[in-house]
């Protein structure tokens, strides 16, 4: 029995639902030494600005319990290095959109879907998120354009477009309007009701949403007698954030028409499966892939697992089922 | 090219105060590693996530065995402790750029280490013996004394409490022998950097030094672990390197400590 694995989203197809999360993942070449990226649904790319940013100091990152805070504080090459060195590495990287065999030819082409590109897109104002929307516009192997208004750590930008619905909706409405790509907007978990920013995005006229960002928390070194990271804050992600983040996506697809991306805390396919049973059309595997550079294909595979064990012959027949 | 594989544990013998000496089996790291470099050891228990970066103290490319020489500082490092004989754990590597050798040839070499900062010095002190190098590697103790017999170079010693050697640190034991260097090569705690940088700079001796920061991904990815840089870095476009990918070992003139 084959299983069809393949979902749309947006009008767009993912040869499957299994995304990396944006900043564990650099542009994808670090972790193309350990396996070959055209297995991914999407490679989602860390967060990029018009120029380049240099983040936080150090410390950046500690570890919590089945979980990290980081607080890199989105540093990126900017733009143009972006476009110019990441962009064409996965541009070289992964293969096309093959065309499928047309009826009666002996052509061997099995209609198979590339993997997709999601350049995430960060800023201090609305003009640098534009500005860096209308730069990508023009990248023709961008697929998706992930809006990240929900950075916790960066004073200027990120979450403070995040938290309040009637800026959601402007900030979505402004990038909708200069984006060619379909727009994701990727929402935070630090607000009382992330179902009511997911309207706001959708009424603003986002494609998708993504969901959750990290949430901000703190950690004390009780040794050195301060804060763990030098930010104070951070923002964690991992397994521990997990149960939250299935219950967000859970009330944002029963909230919005447009589809929903799940991630925070995805380790197994287990926890995949739990995204995509709460309404999510696509997941995306994150801090994990610091555990295990080839995490995500285990999610793969185990979803695969799945579809065969339980004779489910199309993995869209278990979006949004648990209802 | 980096590796992760399952390496076999041979020994996990405790050779000082909460210091571990780690021998593994690898198929491919202990072939591939040079002086300098590091390998990312994964705890077993997965809700302990990131891998601790542990660097290098002996590789034997023929027999494939990787020695690491680690303080237990936490959890992972306490898990890599209670490691026995014949069990097996995760690691990536080899990774970082390390020492870089050749700057070494018919130079008079020091190899500076201090504290946890020791066990790298002994594999670049081995290989540089190995290619006929002048080295002497200067070690830097509280007062429990490591690794010091594995040394195949003339040592010199600074202990703090002055039981061995140089009562100080490793520059006033440099500053006792009276020994002058063209290259250093050194990793230990930032003071100890710090004042090699100012020395190296004083001298316009040419110095290497070895960098720590908390990682996360060990492989270049999430820009966790970065130190300043004195000029725009050719990755980053801003003034900051990645530890584990453009270091850890940096030319003392191109960070700021």
């Amino acid at each position: 029995m084959t299983h069809n694995m393949s979902v749309d989203l947006c009008g767009v197809r993912l040869k499957n639902p299994v995304m990396t999360a944006s900043g564990t993942f650099g542009s994808g070449a670090e972790f193309s030494e350990f396996f070959d990226l055209n297995r991914l649904g999407a490679v989602v790319t860390k967060g990029v600005a018009s120029t380049p940013w240099e983040g936080n100091p150090t410390p950046r990152i500690c570890e919590t319990p089945s979980g990290m805070l980081n607080a890199i504080g989105l540093q990126n090459p900017g733009f143009e290095v972006f476009a110019g060195r990441d962009l064409k590495f996965l541009e070289e990287t992964l293969l096309p959109d093959e065309e499928p065999a047309e009826e009666g030819s002996l052509a061997l082409s099995s209609g198979m879907t590339g993997t997709k590109v999601v350049v995430n897109v960060c800023g201090h104002s609305e003009e640098e998120y534009l500005d860096c929307v209308e730069k990508l516009s023009g990248e023709r192997r961008v697929d998706f354009l992930e809006i990240n208004i929900s950075c916790p750590n960066v004073r200027e930008g990120g979450i403070a477009f995040g938290t309040d619905p009637k800026g959601v909706e402007r900030i979505t409405a402004a990038v909708r309007k200069a984006a060619r790509q379909p727009v994701i907007m990727k929402l935070s978990p630090n607000v009382t009701s992330i179902a009511e920013i997911a309207r706001a995005a959708e009424a603003g006229g986002a494609d998708a949403l993504s969901l959750i960002n990290t949430l901000t928390g703190m950690k004390i070194d009780v040794e050195r007698r301060t804060f763990a990271l030098a930010n104070r804050t951070g923002g964690l992600s991992g397994p521990a954030i997990h149960p939250v983040a299935v219950r967000m996506v859970y009330e944002c697809a029963k909230a919005v028409r447009i589809p929903v991306i799940g991630m925070g805390g995805i380790r197994t396919a287990e926890d995949a499966l739990e995204m995509i049973m709460a309404g999510a059309t696509a997941v995306s595997v994150g801090t994990v892939s610091f555990h295990d550079q080839r995490a995500a294909l285990g999610v793969i595979d185990g979803i695969e697992d799945y579809l065969e064990r339980h004779c489910v012959p199309d993995v869209r027949d278990l979006i949004g089922c648990v209802r | 090219m980096k590796y992760t594989e399952k390496a076999i544990v041979l020994e996990c013998d405790e050779i000082g105060t909460r210091i571990f000496s780690l021998r593994l089996r690898t198929e491919h790291i202990a072939a591939a590693a040079l002086p300098g470099q590091f390998v990312s050891v994964y705890a077993n228990d997965s809700a302990r996530l990131l891998p601790r970066p542990i660097s290098i103290c002996e590789a034997d490319p023929k027999s494939g065995v990787l020695r690491l020489v680690f303080r237990i500082a936490g959890q992972g490092t306490k898990e890599f402790s209670q490691l026995k004989p014949g069990e097996s754990v995760k690691i990536t590597g080899p990774l970082g750029n390390g020492f870089p050798v050749d700057a070494a040839r018919g130079k008079r070499v020091f190899a500076i280490g201090g504290g946890i900062g020791i066990p790298p010095m002994l594999e670049l002190s081995k290989r540089l013996t190995e290619d006929g190098q002048d080295v002497t590697a200067v070690l830097g103790f509280r007062d429990e004394l490591i690794l010091l017999e594995d040394f195949p170079c003339r040592t010199v010693i600074a202990t703090e409490d002055g039981s061995r050697g140089t009562k100080g640190n490793v520059l006033d034991a440099i500053r006792e022998i009276d020994l002058d260097a063209d290259v250093i090569y050194a990793c230990g705690p930032i003071p100890m950097l710090r004042a090699l940088k100012e020395y190296a700079s004083a001298r316009e001796t040419e110095c290497w030094l070895s960098m720590e920061e908390k990682m996360a991904c060990g492989i270049g990815a999430c820009l966790s672990c970065v130190c300043s840089s004195t000029k725009i870095d050719e990755h980053s476009r801003v003034r900051n390197k990645r530890v584990c990918t453009e270091g850890p070992v940096f030319l003392s003139t191109e960070i700021i400590l």
